[in-house]
Protein backbone atom coordinates (compact mmCIF):
# COMPACT_ATOMS: atom_id res chain seq x y z
CA UNK A 1 0.00 0.00 0.00
CA UNK A 2 2.54 2.14 1.39
CA UNK A 3 5.14 1.52 -1.54
CA UNK A 4 2.20 2.64 -4.87
CA UNK A 5 1.89 6.00 -2.86
CA UNK A 6 5.61 6.97 -2.19
CA UNK A 7 7.12 8.67 -5.14
CA UNK A 8 9.66 6.87 -7.68
CA UNK A 9 12.79 7.60 -7.70
CA UNK A 10 12.71 10.29 -10.59
CA UNK A 11 9.83 12.02 -8.21
CA UNK A 12 12.11 12.29 -4.99
CA UNK A 13 13.06 15.98 -4.49
CA UNK A 14 16.81 16.27 -4.42
CA UNK A 15 18.68 15.34 -1.47
CA UNK A 16 15.08 14.26 0.36
CA UNK A 17 14.60 17.39 1.01
CA UNK A 18 10.63 17.53 2.32
CA UNK A 19 9.06 21.25 1.13
CA UNK A 20 5.46 20.64 3.42
CA UNK A 21 5.97 22.07 6.77
CA UNK A 22 3.84 20.13 9.33
CA UNK A 23 3.71 17.47 6.83
CA UNK A 24 4.99 14.90 9.46
CA UNK A 25 1.47 14.71 11.48
CA UNK A 26 0.53 12.65 8.35
CA UNK A 27 3.06 9.92 9.18
CA UNK A 28 1.23 8.08 11.82
CA UNK A 29 3.58 6.39 14.05
CA UNK A 30 1.12 4.73 15.93
CA UNK A 31 0.94 2.11 13.29
CA UNK A 32 5.04 0.91 15.40
CA UNK A 33 2.80 -0.20 18.57
CA UNK A 34 2.40 -3.75 20.15
CA UNK A 35 1.12 -2.18 23.63
CA UNK A 36 -0.56 0.88 24.22
CA UNK A 37 -1.18 2.69 27.62
CA UNK A 38 -4.25 1.87 29.51
CA UNK A 39 -4.74 4.92 31.10
CA UNK A 40 -7.45 4.55 34.69
CA UNK A 41 -8.42 7.87 35.02
CA UNK A 42 -9.55 7.45 38.48
CA UNK A 43 -6.38 7.03 39.26
CA UNK A 44 -5.26 9.87 37.01
CA UNK A 45 -4.21 13.21 39.19
CA UNK A 46 -3.72 15.34 35.78
CA UNK A 47 -0.41 16.20 37.01
CA UNK A 48 0.92 15.90 33.21
CA UNK A 49 4.34 14.13 33.69
CA UNK A 50 3.23 11.75 30.78
CA UNK A 51 2.95 14.91 29.25
CA UNK A 52 6.27 16.05 29.93
CA UNK A 53 7.96 12.98 29.39
CA UNK A 54 6.02 11.49 25.96
CA UNK A 55 9.20 11.86 23.50
CA UNK A 56 5.88 11.45 20.69
CA UNK A 57 3.83 14.26 21.88
CA UNK A 58 1.26 11.62 21.85
CA UNK A 59 -0.15 12.55 25.27
CA UNK A 60 -2.78 14.56 25.93
CA UNK A 61 -5.02 16.13 28.35
CA UNK A 62 -9.24 14.84 28.17
CA UNK A 63 -12.67 15.31 29.46
CA UNK A 64 -13.15 12.78 32.01
CA UNK A 65 -15.42 9.72 30.14
CA UNK A 66 -17.14 8.66 33.77
CA UNK A 67 -17.24 11.83 35.87
CA UNK A 68 -18.13 11.37 39.40
CA UNK A 69 -19.77 14.25 42.14
CA UNK A 70 -16.33 15.13 44.09
CA UNK A 71 -13.85 14.13 41.45
CA UNK A 72 -10.68 16.90 41.83
CA UNK A 73 -10.76 17.16 38.32
CA UNK A 74 -12.06 17.34 35.08
CA UNK A 75 -9.60 16.09 33.09
CA UNK A 76 -7.10 13.60 32.61
CA UNK A 77 -3.94 12.18 30.19
CA UNK A 78 -5.40 10.21 27.88
CA UNK A 79 -3.11 8.90 24.76
CA UNK A 80 -3.13 9.75 21.12
CA UNK A 81 -3.34 6.22 19.22
CA UNK A 82 -2.39 7.63 15.94
CA UNK A 83 1.04 8.42 16.92
CA UNK A 84 1.55 6.34 20.26
CA UNK A 85 4.13 4.12 19.69
CA UNK A 86 3.74 2.67 23.25
CA UNK A 87 7.13 2.99 24.19
CA UNK A 88 6.02 3.04 27.93
CA UNK A 89 7.71 6.35 29.76
CA UNK A 90 4.59 6.82 30.19
CA UNK A 91 3.78 4.15 32.36
CA UNK A 92 7.08 4.14 34.14
CA UNK A 93 7.13 7.97 34.98
CA UNK A 94 3.37 7.94 35.98
CA UNK A 95 3.34 9.06 39.99
CA UNK A 96 -0.06 7.73 40.72
CA UNK A 97 0.16 3.96 38.64
CA UNK A 98 -2.87 5.00 36.37
CA UNK A 99 -1.42 3.95 33.35
CA UNK A 100 -0.80 0.28 32.51
CA UNK A 101 1.22 -1.24 29.09
CA UNK A 102 -1.52 -3.86 27.56
CA UNK A 103 -0.89 -5.63 24.68
CA UNK A 104 -2.21 -4.63 21.65
CA UNK A 105 -4.67 -7.60 20.70
CA UNK A 106 -5.85 -7.99 24.02
CA UNK A 107 -7.30 -4.67 23.81
CA UNK B 1 53.24 38.15 0.33
CA UNK B 2 50.66 39.07 -1.33
CA UNK B 3 47.59 37.15 -2.76
CA UNK B 4 46.33 39.59 -4.99
CA UNK B 5 45.24 38.04 -8.63
CA UNK B 6 47.44 39.24 -11.09
CA UNK B 7 45.72 39.70 -14.28
CA UNK B 8 46.19 36.68 -16.73
CA UNK B 9 50.08 36.61 -15.88
CA UNK B 10 51.99 34.10 -15.55
CA UNK B 11 53.76 33.45 -12.16
CA UNK B 12 55.70 30.96 -9.69
CA UNK B 13 53.02 29.41 -7.25
CA UNK B 14 53.06 26.72 -4.98
CA UNK B 15 50.38 24.46 -5.87
CA UNK B 16 48.81 24.64 -2.49
CA UNK B 17 48.35 28.40 -2.71
CA UNK B 18 47.28 28.16 -6.43
CA UNK B 19 44.19 26.21 -5.12
CA UNK B 20 43.71 28.93 -2.55
CA UNK B 21 44.03 31.43 -5.22
CA UNK B 22 41.19 29.13 -7.16
CA UNK B 23 38.75 29.32 -4.05
CA UNK B 24 39.36 33.09 -3.69
CA UNK B 25 38.40 33.52 -7.41
CA UNK B 26 35.58 31.35 -6.81
CA UNK B 27 34.68 34.00 -4.48
CA UNK B 28 33.12 31.51 -1.93
CA UNK B 29 30.96 32.56 1.18
CA UNK B 30 32.24 30.32 3.42
CA UNK B 31 35.74 27.68 4.25
CA UNK B 32 35.46 25.64 7.52
CA UNK B 33 38.98 23.79 7.84
CA UNK B 34 41.15 21.88 9.91
CA UNK B 35 44.73 21.61 8.69
CA UNK B 36 46.42 18.80 7.90
CA UNK B 37 50.21 17.63 6.51
CA UNK B 38 50.12 18.14 3.25
CA UNK B 39 46.72 19.79 2.71
CA UNK B 40 47.80 22.36 5.62
CA UNK B 41 48.89 25.17 3.10
CA UNK B 42 45.56 25.49 0.87
CA UNK B 43 43.26 26.44 4.11
CA UNK B 44 46.55 28.68 5.57
CA UNK B 45 46.29 30.64 2.84
CA UNK B 46 42.45 30.99 2.75
CA UNK B 47 42.50 31.95 6.05
CA UNK B 48 44.95 34.72 5.79
CA UNK B 49 42.96 35.94 2.66
CA UNK B 50 39.94 36.23 4.16
CA UNK B 51 41.70 38.06 7.47
CA UNK B 52 43.57 40.32 5.33
CA UNK B 53 39.69 41.30 3.78
CA UNK B 54 40.84 39.88 0.90
CA UNK B 55 37.97 37.63 0.00
CA UNK B 56 34.68 38.29 1.80
CA UNK B 57 34.06 34.96 3.41
CA UNK B 58 33.32 32.98 6.90
CA UNK B 59 36.59 31.10 7.77
CA UNK B 60 35.12 28.63 10.39
CA UNK B 61 38.30 26.96 12.63
CA UNK B 62 36.76 23.69 13.81
CA UNK B 63 38.33 21.31 15.95
CA UNK B 64 38.20 18.21 13.48
CA UNK B 65 37.86 17.44 10.01
CA UNK B 66 34.25 15.53 11.05
CA UNK B 67 33.12 19.42 12.25
CA UNK B 68 34.75 20.77 9.59
CA UNK B 69 32.43 18.91 6.95
CA UNK B 70 29.30 19.30 9.46
CA UNK B 71 30.01 23.17 9.53
CA UNK B 72 29.88 23.52 5.61
CA UNK B 73 26.95 21.38 5.39
CA UNK B 74 25.58 24.20 7.92
CA UNK B 75 26.91 26.65 5.62
CA UNK B 76 25.55 25.11 2.37
CA UNK B 77 21.93 24.66 3.78
CA UNK B 78 21.80 28.22 4.26
CA UNK B 79 22.81 28.86 0.55
CA UNK B 80 26.43 29.56 1.05
CA UNK B 81 28.83 28.79 -1.95
CA UNK B 82 31.26 26.47 0.57
CA UNK B 83 34.93 24.96 0.41
CA UNK B 84 37.10 22.61 2.61
CA UNK B 85 40.20 21.06 2.10
CA UNK B 86 41.50 17.82 3.90
CA UNK B 87 43.77 14.65 3.36
CA UNK B 88 44.40 11.18 5.02
CA UNK B 89 43.32 10.92 8.21
CA UNK B 90 41.21 14.15 7.63
CA UNK B 91 38.98 12.42 5.33
CA UNK B 92 39.13 9.59 6.99
CA UNK B 93 37.25 11.51 10.05
CA UNK B 94 35.16 12.90 7.69
CA UNK B 95 33.71 9.39 6.14
CA UNK B 96 30.02 9.68 7.93
CA UNK B 97 30.07 13.32 6.69
CA UNK B 98 31.03 12.94 3.05
CA UNK B 99 28.01 10.53 2.68
CA UNK B 100 25.91 13.01 4.33
CA UNK B 101 26.83 16.01 1.59
CA UNK B 102 26.16 13.54 -1.57
CA UNK B 103 22.56 12.30 0.00
CA UNK B 104 21.46 15.65 0.74
CA UNK B 105 22.96 17.07 -2.27
CA UNK B 106 24.72 19.61 -1.17
CA UNK B 107 27.58 20.96 -3.19
CA UNK B 108 30.76 21.56 -0.78
CA UNK B 109 33.95 21.72 -2.74
CA UNK B 110 36.75 19.82 -1.33
CA UNK B 111 40.67 19.98 -2.33
CA UNK B 112 41.85 16.24 -1.18
CA UNK B 113 45.58 16.23 -1.29
CA UNK B 114 45.80 12.70 -1.15
CA UNK B 115 48.20 10.88 1.44
CA UNK B 116 48.47 7.45 2.61
CA UNK B 117 46.95 6.03 6.06
CA UNK B 118 47.76 4.78 8.88
CA UNK B 119 49.50 2.70 10.21
CA UNK B 120 52.09 2.68 10.03
CA UNK B 121 52.35 6.55 10.48
CA UNK B 122 53.21 7.71 6.96
CA UNK B 123 52.74 11.91 6.04
CA UNK B 124 53.04 10.93 2.42
CA UNK B 125 51.57 10.62 -0.01
CA UNK B 126 49.40 7.87 -2.61
CA UNK B 127 45.96 7.51 -3.14
CA UNK B 128 44.60 5.07 -0.34
CA UNK B 129 42.65 7.74 1.16
CA UNK B 130 40.27 8.61 -1.29
CA UNK B 131 39.85 5.36 -2.50
CA UNK B 132 38.87 4.17 0.78
CA UNK B 133 36.11 7.20 -0.26
CA UNK B 134 34.83 5.83 -3.54
CA UNK B 135 32.02 5.10 -2.79
CA UNK B 136 30.44 8.42 -0.95
CA UNK B 137 29.00 9.54 -3.94
CA UNK B 138 31.54 12.37 -4.60
CA UNK B 139 32.24 13.54 -8.19
CA UNK B 140 35.77 12.72 -8.16
CA UNK B 141 38.52 14.12 -10.03
CA UNK B 142 42.53 13.78 -10.28
CA UNK B 143 44.72 16.47 -11.31
CA UNK B 144 48.48 16.21 -12.60
CA UNK B 145 50.36 19.52 -12.43
CA UNK B 146 49.36 22.81 -10.86
CA UNK B 147 47.56 24.80 -13.59
CA UNK B 148 45.10 21.94 -13.80
CA UNK B 149 44.77 21.43 -9.95
CA UNK B 150 43.47 25.32 -10.29
CA UNK B 151 41.10 25.18 -13.40
CA UNK B 152 40.01 21.67 -11.65
CA UNK B 153 38.84 23.52 -8.86
CA UNK B 154 37.39 26.66 -10.43
CA UNK B 155 35.43 23.92 -12.74
CA UNK B 156 34.32 21.56 -9.45
CA UNK B 157 32.31 24.93 -8.38
CA UNK B 158 30.11 25.18 -11.57
CA UNK B 159 30.02 21.17 -11.85
CA UNK B 160 28.61 20.56 -8.10
CA UNK B 161 26.38 23.73 -8.20
CA UNK B 162 24.57 23.05 -11.60
CA UNK B 163 21.34 22.17 -10.85
CA UNK B 164 21.35 18.95 -13.09
CA UNK B 165 23.87 17.99 -10.07
CA UNK B 166 24.31 19.39 -7.46
CA UNK B 167 26.38 17.15 -5.50
CA UNK B 168 29.70 17.68 -3.45
CA UNK B 169 32.79 17.39 -5.32
CA UNK B 170 36.14 16.15 -4.64
CA UNK B 171 39.98 17.78 -6.29
CA UNK B 172 42.34 15.19 -5.81
CA UNK B 173 46.01 16.31 -6.01
CA UNK B 174 48.72 14.32 -4.94
CA UNK B 175 50.33 15.60 -1.49
CA UNK B 176 53.84 16.47 -1.86
CA UNK B 177 54.72 15.79 -5.20
CA UNK B 178 52.31 17.89 -6.28
CA UNK B 179 50.45 20.45 -3.16
CA UNK B 180 53.95 21.36 -2.15
CA UNK B 181 56.43 21.79 -5.28
CA UNK B 182 56.03 25.92 -6.95
CA UNK B 183 54.96 25.58 -10.62
CA UNK B 184 54.89 28.27 -13.03
CA UNK B 185 50.99 28.93 -14.15
CA UNK B 186 48.64 31.49 -14.86
CA UNK B 187 46.26 32.88 -12.81
CA UNK B 188 42.67 33.76 -14.70
CA UNK B 189 41.54 37.17 -15.02
CA UNK B 190 38.69 37.55 -12.43
CA UNK B 191 36.24 38.86 -15.22
CA UNK B 192 36.97 35.40 -17.20
CA UNK B 193 35.83 33.80 -13.63
CA UNK B 194 33.02 35.74 -13.23
CA UNK B 195 31.78 35.01 -16.70
CA UNK B 196 32.63 30.92 -16.41
CA UNK B 197 30.88 30.59 -12.43
CA UNK B 198 27.81 32.04 -12.25
CA UNK B 199 26.77 32.71 -8.27
CA UNK B 200 25.61 29.91 -6.47
CA UNK B 201 21.35 29.42 -6.71
CA UNK B 202 20.52 26.87 -4.40
CA UNK B 203 17.78 24.61 -5.68
CA UNK B 204 16.57 24.76 -1.78
CA UNK B 205 17.74 26.78 1.14
CA UNK B 206 17.34 27.17 4.73
CA UNK B 207 14.51 29.90 4.83
CA UNK B 208 12.28 30.88 7.84
CA UNK B 209 9.68 32.41 5.69
CA UNK B 210 9.41 28.92 3.21
CA UNK B 211 10.37 26.40 6.48
CA UNK B 212 11.69 23.25 4.42
CA UNK B 213 12.72 20.39 6.52
CA UNK B 214 16.92 18.66 5.57
CA UNK B 215 18.38 15.09 6.50
CA UNK B 216 14.56 13.60 7.38
CA UNK B 217 14.90 9.74 7.56
CA UNK B 218 14.08 7.74 4.23
CA UNK B 219 12.09 4.51 5.86
CA UNK B 220 12.56 1.32 4.04
CA UNK B 221 10.27 2.33 1.66
CA UNK B 222 12.14 5.71 0.55
CA UNK B 223 15.63 4.83 0.88
CA UNK B 224 15.94 2.59 -2.04
CA UNK B 225 14.55 5.00 -4.51
CA UNK B 226 17.37 7.69 -2.40
CA UNK B 227 20.13 5.76 -4.03
CA UNK B 228 19.03 5.00 -7.27
CA UNK B 229 18.40 8.92 -7.63
CA UNK B 230 21.57 9.82 -6.19
CA UNK B 231 23.51 6.74 -8.58
CA UNK B 232 21.50 8.36 -12.11
CA UNK B 233 22.50 12.02 -10.73
CA UNK B 234 25.90 11.04 -10.11
CA UNK B 235 26.30 9.05 -13.73
CA UNK B 236 24.24 11.87 -15.15
CA UNK B 237 26.58 14.40 -13.93
CA UNK B 238 29.02 13.67 -16.64
CA UNK B 239 27.26 15.99 -18.99
CA UNK B 240 27.97 18.42 -17.08
CA UNK B 241 31.25 17.72 -16.43
CA UNK B 242 31.90 17.95 -20.51
CA UNK B 243 30.15 21.21 -20.76
CA UNK B 244 31.94 22.85 -18.11
CA UNK B 245 35.36 21.81 -19.84
CA UNK B 246 34.02 23.08 -22.93
CA UNK B 247 32.66 26.13 -21.22
CA UNK B 248 36.21 26.33 -19.48
CA UNK B 249 38.11 26.39 -23.14
CA UNK B 250 36.01 29.00 -24.45
CA UNK B 251 36.91 31.31 -22.06
CA UNK B 252 40.30 30.41 -20.64
CA UNK B 253 41.58 28.83 -23.72
CA UNK B 254 42.73 25.51 -21.91
CA UNK B 255 41.32 22.38 -22.52
CA UNK B 256 40.22 19.79 -20.20
CA UNK B 257 38.71 16.13 -20.86
CA UNK B 258 37.63 13.29 -18.60
CA UNK B 259 40.07 10.94 -19.50
CA UNK B 260 43.44 12.35 -21.27
CA UNK B 261 45.38 10.37 -23.97
CA UNK B 262 48.98 10.83 -25.03
CA UNK B 263 50.33 8.72 -27.71
CA UNK B 264 47.93 6.09 -27.80
CA UNK B 265 45.64 6.10 -30.61
CA UNK B 266 47.90 3.35 -32.14
CA UNK B 267 49.11 1.63 -29.77
CA UNK B 268 49.39 -1.78 -28.57
CA UNK B 269 50.35 -1.09 -24.75
CA UNK B 270 49.02 1.31 -23.51
CA UNK B 271 49.62 2.47 -19.43
CA UNK B 272 47.00 4.07 -17.56
CA UNK B 273 47.47 6.57 -14.83
CA UNK B 274 45.90 9.08 -12.55
CA UNK B 275 47.55 12.04 -10.56
CA UNK B 276 50.89 13.64 -10.74
CA UNK B 277 52.73 10.82 -11.32
CA UNK B 278 51.25 10.82 -15.11
CA UNK B 279 54.20 13.33 -16.25
CA UNK B 280 56.84 10.99 -15.12
CA UNK B 281 55.10 8.04 -17.31
CA UNK B 282 55.08 10.14 -20.10
CA UNK B 283 58.81 10.65 -19.59
CA UNK B 284 58.59 6.55 -19.96
CA UNK B 285 56.20 6.64 -22.99
CA UNK B 286 58.26 8.84 -25.18
CA UNK B 287 61.66 6.35 -24.10
CA UNK B 288 59.98 3.44 -25.65
CA UNK B 289 58.49 5.46 -28.46
CA UNK B 290 61.90 6.78 -29.22
CA UNK B 291 62.91 2.75 -29.51
CA UNK B 292 60.26 2.25 -31.67
CA UNK B 293 57.53 0.47 -29.41
CA UNK B 294 54.12 1.06 -29.89
CA UNK B 295 52.92 2.12 -26.22
CA UNK B 296 50.91 5.18 -25.54
CA UNK B 297 49.46 6.47 -22.11
CA UNK B 298 45.76 6.76 -20.42
CA UNK B 299 45.31 9.41 -17.87
CA UNK B 300 42.01 9.22 -16.07
CA UNK B 301 41.04 12.63 -14.66
CA UNK B 302 37.56 11.92 -13.81
CA UNK B 303 37.09 9.13 -11.50
CA UNK B 304 33.53 9.08 -10.38
CA UNK B 305 31.31 9.05 -12.76
CA UNK B 306 33.46 6.44 -13.77
CA UNK B 307 33.82 7.54 -17.85
CA UNK B 308 33.60 3.68 -18.89
CA UNK B 309 32.77 4.31 -22.51
CA UNK B 310 35.69 6.86 -22.93
CA UNK B 311 38.01 4.00 -21.63
CA UNK B 312 36.35 1.54 -23.74
CA UNK B 313 36.96 4.05 -26.79
CA UNK B 314 40.67 4.72 -25.72
CA UNK B 315 41.65 0.94 -24.61
CA UNK B 316 39.73 -1.55 -27.18
CA UNK B 317 42.29 -1.87 -29.63
CA UNK B 318 45.00 -2.19 -27.81
CA UNK B 319 46.31 -5.57 -26.84
CA UNK B 320 48.05 -5.23 -23.14
CA UNK B 321 46.62 -2.52 -20.47
CA UNK B 322 48.80 -1.91 -18.11
CA UNK B 323 46.98 -0.12 -15.00
CA UNK B 324 49.20 1.42 -12.54
CA UNK B 325 47.48 1.73 -8.96
CA UNK B 326 48.71 4.48 -5.88
CA UNK B 327 46.58 2.44 -3.31
CA UNK B 328 45.73 -1.31 -3.06
CA UNK B 329 42.69 -3.34 -1.47
CA UNK B 330 43.86 -5.55 0.52
CA UNK B 331 42.21 -9.15 0.62
CA UNK B 332 40.89 -8.12 -2.94
CA UNK B 333 41.94 -7.73 -7.15
CA UNK B 334 45.12 -5.53 -6.33
CA UNK B 335 44.32 -2.11 -7.27
CA UNK B 336 41.04 -0.46 -7.32
CA UNK B 337 41.95 1.74 -10.66
CA UNK B 338 42.51 -1.94 -12.24
CA UNK B 339 39.44 -2.83 -11.07
CA UNK B 340 37.55 -0.33 -12.93
CA UNK B 341 39.52 -0.95 -16.27
CA UNK B 342 38.50 -4.66 -16.08
CA UNK B 343 34.87 -3.99 -15.26
CA UNK B 344 34.82 -1.80 -18.62
CA UNK B 345 36.72 -4.10 -20.77
CA UNK B 346 35.41 -7.42 -19.50
CA UNK B 347 32.46 -6.78 -22.15
CA UNK B 348 34.61 -6.24 -25.52
CA UNK B 349 35.74 -9.18 -28.08
CA UNK B 350 38.01 -9.32 -27.97
CA UNK B 351 39.64 -7.75 -24.96
CA UNK B 352 43.14 -6.33 -23.81
CA UNK B 353 44.98 -8.36 -21.28
CA UNK B 354 45.06 -6.21 -17.70
CA UNK B 355 48.73 -6.27 -16.32
CA UNK B 356 47.87 -4.46 -13.17
CA UNK B 357 51.38 -2.73 -10.98
CA UNK B 358 50.68 -1.32 -7.53
CA UNK B 359 53.91 1.28 -6.40
CA UNK B 360 54.09 4.67 -5.49
CA UNK B 361 52.85 3.78 -1.89
CA UNK B 362 53.38 5.93 1.18
CA UNK B 363 55.51 8.71 -0.95
CA UNK B 364 57.54 6.06 -2.06
CA UNK B 365 59.17 7.37 -5.58
CA UNK B 366 58.28 6.00 -9.22
CA UNK B 367 60.95 6.94 -11.49
CA UNK B 368 60.20 6.58 -15.56
CA UNK B 369 62.81 4.10 -15.81
CA UNK B 370 60.51 1.85 -13.64
CA UNK B 371 57.45 2.57 -15.61
CA UNK B 372 59.44 1.16 -18.60
CA UNK B 373 60.19 -1.98 -16.46
CA UNK B 374 56.45 -1.90 -16.19
CA UNK B 375 55.49 -1.67 -19.83
CA UNK B 376 58.13 -4.19 -20.22
CA UNK B 377 57.14 -6.47 -17.95
CA UNK B 378 53.82 -6.64 -18.80
CA UNK B 379 54.51 -6.70 -22.67
CA UNK B 380 56.32 -9.91 -22.21
CA UNK B 381 54.65 -11.95 -20.02
CA UNK B 382 50.80 -10.41 -20.36
CA UNK B 383 49.76 -14.04 -21.46
CA UNK B 384 51.06 -15.97 -18.63
CA UNK B 385 50.64 -13.04 -15.94
CA UNK B 386 47.34 -14.18 -13.61
CA UNK B 387 44.58 -11.16 -14.54
CA UNK B 388 43.94 -11.52 -10.81
CA UNK B 389 47.42 -10.92 -9.39
CA UNK B 390 49.12 -7.74 -9.24
CA UNK B 391 52.68 -7.12 -8.97
CA UNK B 392 54.17 -4.76 -6.15
CA UNK B 393 56.28 -2.34 -7.32
CA UNK B 394 59.92 -1.96 -6.16
CA UNK B 395 58.95 -4.80 -3.38
CA UNK B 396 61.90 -6.07 -1.35
CA UNK B 397 61.10 -9.49 -1.60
Amino acid sequence: MLMKLLPAWKELEPGCVVTTPGSSVNYKTGEWRSYYPKTDEDKCIACGMCWIFCPDASRRMVKRKNPKPGDLYSVYFDFNFQFCKGCGICASECPTGAITMVQEQAR
Amino acid sequence: MSHQAVSEKRIGLEVSLAVAEAVKLADVDAIAAYPITPQTHIVETLSEIVANGELNAAYIPVESEHSALSACLGTIAAGARTFTATSSQGLALMHEMLFIASGLRMPVIMAVANRSLSAPLSIWGDHSDVMANRDVGWVQLFVENGQEALDITLSAFRIGEDKRVLLPVMVNLDGFTLSHVVESLIIPDESKVRRFLPPFEPLFRLDPLNPIMIGAIGIPEIYTEARKALDETLTASRIVVDETFAAFKNIFGREYHCIETYRSNDAETILITMGALSGTARLAIDELRSQGESVGLVRIRLWRPFPFDDIRAALGKAKVVVVFDRAISPGGPGGPVASEIRNALYSLEPRPKIVNFVGGLGGRDVRAKEFIEMIRTAKSKADAIDPLLYTMVGVRE
